[in-house]
Parts: C-alpha cells; sequence; structure tokens
C-alpha cells in the first residue's frame, strides 16, 4: 500500500529511520545549501555531532538534563473526557507541554547546547517564530552561562510579549527583525547573516527540524525522546503500539520526534497537520507540502511556498509557530513516499478545539498542537473505540491568550 | 576563448586590474538597469555583475537586502534579468555579464532551461551563493555544456585543503569573498589581503576578484595591488538610491582610475 520503494537513494531499504544519506539528503530532499563561508563550519559541525553520537558520555548528559532540568519522560495522558465527548477512537496526549519552559523545544536546546560546549563555541544564536525556541534556547544559555541573541520577527515580537520579556529576564539580546513580513523565514536569514559574520566563536542552534545537514537529523534525533517515551509509555497503559499518531507541522520538529520511532511499525497511522490559515485557496496559509513545491532554502531542499519565479512567499498562520513558507526536508520525503498523510487545519478550526481541549481536559494548549487537537476532533469520532490516537501537545498555551483573546473578542 | 578570459587576458597585458561593478536588475525599475549597463560598460567596467534579485538573500547585508526588495516589487524576474542582458547585448557585445543569485530562481526556472537560455541571452558567467562545492553537480554540467563560466566564491574560512575541491570545474575567474560576514559591511585591510590572495594564488591559475566591503577608490586600487580584480556593489547602490544614475557612473569612472594607477605588488 505504501509506496517506500520510491526515492530511497542510499537509505538502507529495510527500514525508513537509516536517512539521511552522505550527503545529508533525504530522497532528494535536505542536502547543504549554504555560502562557501559557512560550509567549512557545517561540516566541522556534522564531525563534531558525528563523534559526540558515538560517545556515551554525551548521551548520559543529555539523558541528566532531560530528567532533572526538563522534567522527563513527560507524561502520556488519557484524555478521558476528550474521547467520551468526541465519541470514538481513544484520545492520549503526548504531554510535552509539560516540559520545563512549556514546549518540545527545550528537548534539542539540551542537545545542541550540550554540542556547542563540546566543541568550545562561547556564544549562542536562535531564530524563534514563537518565542518557544528563543526561550528555550534563552534557558539553556542561562544556565551555561553563555551569551545568547535571538532574532525574531518584528511581527512576532508584537504577537508573543510574554515570550520576548521572558527571553528578556533570561539574559538574551532579541533581535527585531524588519525584513520581509518579520516573521519566522526572516528571523532565520538574520541569524544565518549573524553566524556567516561571526563564525570563529557562535553556535547557532536551529530550532526545527530543517537547515542545512546536519541540522535536520540532528534535530529530529534530540526530539525522538517524544515517540520513544511515547512507545514504552503506551505500552505499559495498552499493552500496544498505538493506531494513528497525530502533530503539528510548522518546521516539523515536534512531528518527526514524535514520528520516527514509529516509522517502520507499519501499522501505525502517522498524520502531520499543517496549517491552512484562512484556507489553503486564500492564498493566506502555511501549507508547504499541501500547497507548496520543492525548492532550496535556509540550506536545505525541501517543499516551500514559492511563486512562478521561484520567489519565497509569505506563509500565514495564526500560529505563530506554524508560520513558516518551509518544511523539514524529512517531512518531504516522508510525505512524497507516501509514510505520513499530511493535512491541514485553518486558524478557526484551531481556535475551536484550542477552547475544547481548555474546557474539557483542564489544559490550555498552544496554538500550535491546537491545529493537531482540531484534526483529532474530525478524525476521532470516525473511528471504532478500540483504536488508540497519539497526539502530541508539543506546547502550553499560556503565550496565546493574548492572540485568542483578541480573536474571541477580549480585551485584557 | 570566453568573453572573461579574453578580457583578463587583455588586462594582464596592460599589466593592470579589472572593476567589476554590481547592478541589482530592476532597482528601482528596468530602464535604470539598461541605463546602469550601458552608462557602467563606457565608464571604465571591465565586466558587470547583475544581481538576481531574491526574497531570502542570506549572504547580503541591508543595503542589497533592500535593492532586492524594490527590484521584486517592480516586477523583477529571473526571466525579466535574461530580458535585460538580450537588450544590453544588442548594443554591447564585449563587456561580460555574470549574474550572481540564489539558486532557487534557478531550480524554478529549470536548470536546463536556464543554462540554454542565459547563454543565448549573452550572459557569460554565474555565481550561486547558496550553491557550495557540495552541491553543484546540480548546475555546474548545464552551465559548461552551454558554454557559461561557473565562478566559485572562497571565504576566509575555506582552508588550503579545502581550495582545491571548491576550484574543481571553476573558470571564469574566483570570487574572493574578502571578510566573514555579509555584502557591504566590513572591509578588507591591505594586510588581509597580502595574506590572503597568495593563498587562493596557489591553488589556482584563475583570475581572483576580491567582493564584499570594496567601496572607495584608494580600497578598489589596494585590492588592484593584490589581486586581479575588484567587485563593488553596496555603495554604488547605496549612491543610485541617494543621488541619481550619473553620480553612480562618475563613481563607476572613479573607481575604474583608482585600479588604473594601481600598482602591483611583487608577485
Amino acid at each position: 500500500m505504501l509506496r517506500y520503494a520510491e526515492g530511497m537513494n542510499e537509505i538502507l531499504k529495510n527500514s525508513l529511520r537509516s536517512g539521511p544519506d552522505g550527503r545529508g539528503r533525504f530522497g532528494e530532499f535536505g542536502g547543504r545549501f549554504v555560502a562557501e563561508t559557512l560550509m567549512p563550519l557545517i561540516l566541522e559541525l556534522e564531525t563534531a555531532y558525528e563523534a559526540a553520537k558515538a560517545d556515551p558520555s554525551f548521551q548520559a548528559e543529555i539523558d541528566y538534563y532531560l530528567k532533572h532540568y526538563v522534567g522527563r519522560p513527560s507524561a502520556l495522558w488519557f484524555a478521558e473526557r476528550l474521547t467520551r465527548h468526541l465519541g470514538g477512537a481513544k484520545i492520549y496526549f503526548k504531554r510535552d507541554e509539560l516540559n520545563h519552559t512549556g514546549a518540545h523545544k527545550i528537548n534539542n536546546c539540551i542537545g545542541q547546547i550540550l554540542l556547542a560546549r563540546r566543541m568550545g563555541k562561547t556564544r549562542i544564536i536562535a531564530e524563534t517564530g514563537a518565542g518557544q525556541h528563543g526561550v528555550a534556547t534563552a534557558t539553556v544559555c542561562a544556565l551555561f552561562g553563555l551569551p545568547c541573541t535571538i532574532y525574531m520577527g518584528a511581527v512576532d515580537v508584537e504577537r508573543q510579549k510574554p515570550n520576548v520579556f521572558r527571553m528578556k529576564l533570561l539574559g538574551a539580546e532579541i533581535v527585531p527583525v524588519k525584513s520581509g513580513a518579520g516573521t519566522l523565514k526572516d528571523a532565520m536569514n538574520d541569524a544565518m547573516r549573524d553566524w556567516v559574520a561571526n563564525v570563529q566563536d557562535t553556535f547557532y542552534i536551529i530550532g526545527t527540524a530543517a537547515g542545512p545537514h546536519p541540522y535536520p537529523a540532528m534535530v529530529r534525533d534530540f526530539q525522538c525522546v517524544i515517540g520513544e517515551e511515547t512507545k514504552w509509555q503506551l505500552q505499559e497503559a495498552e499493552g500496544r503500539l498505538p493506531d494513528i499518531c497525530i502533530a503539528a507541522i510548522g518546521g516539523g520538529s515536534n512531528a518527526i520526534g514524535l514520528f520516527h520511532p514509529f516509522l517502520d511499525d507499519a501499522s501505525v497511522r502517522l498524520i502531520g497537520v499543517e496549517a491552512a490559515g484562512h484556507g489553503l485557496d486564500s492564498g493566506e496559509h502555511a501549507a508547504s507540502l499541501s500547497r507548496g513545491r520543492p525548492g532550496v532554502l535556509h540550506g536545505n531542499r525541501t517543499y516551500l511556498l514559492q511563486n512562478e519565479d521561484g520567489q519565497i512567499l509569505e506563509a500565514h498562520s495564526i500560529s505563530a509557530g506554524l508560520d513558516y513558507p518551509g518544511i523539514g526536508p524529512e517531512h518531504s520525503w516522508l510525505h512524497d513516499i507516501g509514510r505520513v498523510e499530511y493535512v491541514s487545519i485553518t486558524d478557526d478550526e484551531a481556535l475551536t478545539a484550542f477552547q475544547l481541549c481548555t474546557r474539557t481536559e483542564g489544559i490550555i494548549p498552544a496554538l500550535e498542537p491546537a491545529h493537531a487537537l482540531a484534526y483529532v476532533m474530525k478524525l476521532a469520532p470516525t473511528l471504532p473505540v478500540d483504536k488508540i490516537i497519539v497526539m502530541n501537545l508539543c506546547g502550553r498555551g499560556d503565550k496565546d491568550i493574548f492572540t485568542v483573546a483578541e480573536h474571541l473578542g477580549f480585551k485584557l | 576563448m570566453s568573453r572573461i578570459a579574453g578580457v583578463f587576458e587583455n588586462l594582464r597585458s596592460q599589466g593592470r586590474a579589472a572593476l567589476i561593478p554590481f547592478v541589482e536588475a530592476f532597482d528601482p525599475d528596468r530602464d535604470t538597469s539598461l541605463a546602469l549597463l550601458t552608462g557602467m560598460a563606457a565608464n571604465g567596467a571591465d565586466i558587470i555583475e547583475i544581481g538576481v534579485p531574491f526574497t531570502d538573500p542570506m549572504a547580503d547585508g541591508p543595503i542589497i537586502q533592500a535593492a532586492g526588495r524594490r527590484a521584486l516589487n517592480a516586477g523583477a524576474s529571473l526571466r525579466g534579468v535574461l530580458g535585460i542582458v538580450r537588450e544590453f547585448r544588442h548594443g554591447n557585445d564585449k563587456t561580460p555579464l555574470v549574474l550572481m543569485g540564489y539558486l532557487n530562481p534557478i531550480l524554478s526556472y529549470g536548470v536546463a532551461a536556464f543554462a540554454h537560455d542565459a547563454a543565448q541571452a549573452g550572459v557569460d558567467g554565474l555565481i550561486v551563493v547558496d550553491l557550495p562545492t557540495e552541491e553543484a553537480d546540480l548546475l555546474l554540467p548545464e552551465a559548461a555544456a552551454h558554454g557559461l563560466d561557473f565562478i566559485r566564491l572562497i571565504a576566509p574560512t575555506t582552508s588550503d585543503e579545502r581550495l582545491p575541491k571548491v576550484l574543481a570545474g571553476s573558470s571564469g575567474f574566483v570570487y574572493y569573498v574578502s571578510i566573514t560576514g555579509i555584502t557591504g559591511t566590513r572591509t578588507a585591510s591591505a594586510e588581509d589581503l597580502a595574506r590572503d590572495i597568495p593563498r587562493i594564488r596557489r591553488a589556482t591559475d584563475l583570475p581572483i576578484a576580491v567582493g564584499f566591503g570594496v567601496r572607495t577608490p584608494e580600497q578598489a586600487a589596494t585590492v588592484a595591488k593584490y589581486a586581479d580584480a575588484a567587485i563593488v556593489a553596496s555603495v554604488l547602490i547605496e549612491k543610485l538610491t541617494n543621488t541619481n544614475i550619473a553620480t553612480v557612473l562618475a563613481d563607476v569612472a572613479a573607481l575604474a582610475s583608482g585600479i588604473h594607477h594601481a600598482t602591483k605588488a611583487a608577485a
């Protein structure tokens, strides 16, 4: 049924988990499309990461911080009232919103800052959309005493004020980026410009599973703890694999973290939820797989929202974290081979799900996982009660209450 | 011999370096770009570099970023840039033109179709900023098949061991990005160039052009002392934004004069 055979190149035939190949590619996606100034650094980073991976003390260090600082494992919560309300499949939440700093982003930041320290880097930069990755980066920088500069689109600075203030409290310097539409894409451009100018001492902590190789693979590896925990936690709770895993997708780091450990479990349906903004045909959305085509941006070949001349289009989503015109290259590959299904959810549907989750489960979700939940709301009632869905609740919604209030007509 | 190789051979016999000014196509409109190309060729430009606007120019500083935005607002496209080249060629068959830009518009155009159309239009060379040697097989064979010079960027971070790998398959000239940073920000010193250029010279017989941060006739003369060409971009864009075409062309003439009077450092 699944079209696994196509585009596998050097990836091992008996596993979907062995990518990328030696050139950093997942099928035809990924790669290293950066200026020559950065290329030696990218290669150095790859070598350093491979060495760290082979060193058991590196993983032990990550495990220590994930357990005692981040608070892992995060709970796997049976959402009983929501399940009853929707009247179909059994719904579990993987509660990565309970992590320190309130989202899955910290999993990756711990891994990358420990690598930066191993490499002797003394300054950290990062881009951020919703501010969750920025907060997580500023947090680990405070923890390890490293100076930190966060690039954030000027529009996002405006709509994510609580996170901006949190980053400042943590000691980070925030640079509002005014170029382009002033969102995540532009923040990433400026972070890369900073990196080019400060190659000697600076480590760039990319927040999503995109960018030049080795970032997509490295960020995925650091996020796989989500799926690995889910696997044993559900085994404990139900004695089996889930039938369906669902996660929201901007760049796709929380989704690849949940999906990757299940890629070779053919019985598990994997569903990624893109942001449809005002609707897929409105021209204002962030659905790069549904409405984009392959191209090169930010160091990797992947599906992008672009015009006929190859100029990158501005994405739109109510969720700043999904407001990105590209997607991680591994998702593009998983899309093309048909292993993961990609669907989309509008701003309005996400807002409805946000409220439902809050009232039935007493959990205020971020607008990002509210997209995943909105798809759960569509899917669960169509399935028998013995099916199990796991949804990644990858962030908490405190940062979004101002946005939500505005849309619901409240003034805070 | 390609137009570019011909220019450098001719200059070598004169014992001087080349001036390569930069025009961001369609900034602020198509007619201005055409007037600049024609005018620069008449005012001492030996080769002209044409910037192909892109929404996300990651290696460029604020000045070229803004130029790219104005150009896109004026309706710039890769096809449109080739149209400008074609029109320029009606009156000038001699000055080499090099396109500098990012990969995605080329991918979107179709690599084979682009290489064909660019060569037909009269483009001589390509510089693709986000196409490092590791990914060059995407474009290099098609460029070579159509006689387009494939110009590589070398950075201060490019090690001696890496140089031959980066230079493999390149032709025309070598573009030395003389600083670690984005366009139009810092300037390399004479000491930097005295150290860096011989290092590259040992790895290639191709002429070496120096770009990023060359702003004044004096700086161009310094570059000409050590290298074979000076590339000047941001300062000319800035001038165009604040004044007019005539002033930009006067600056090009002054830069050319700076280079003509430069004395070569002993090799």
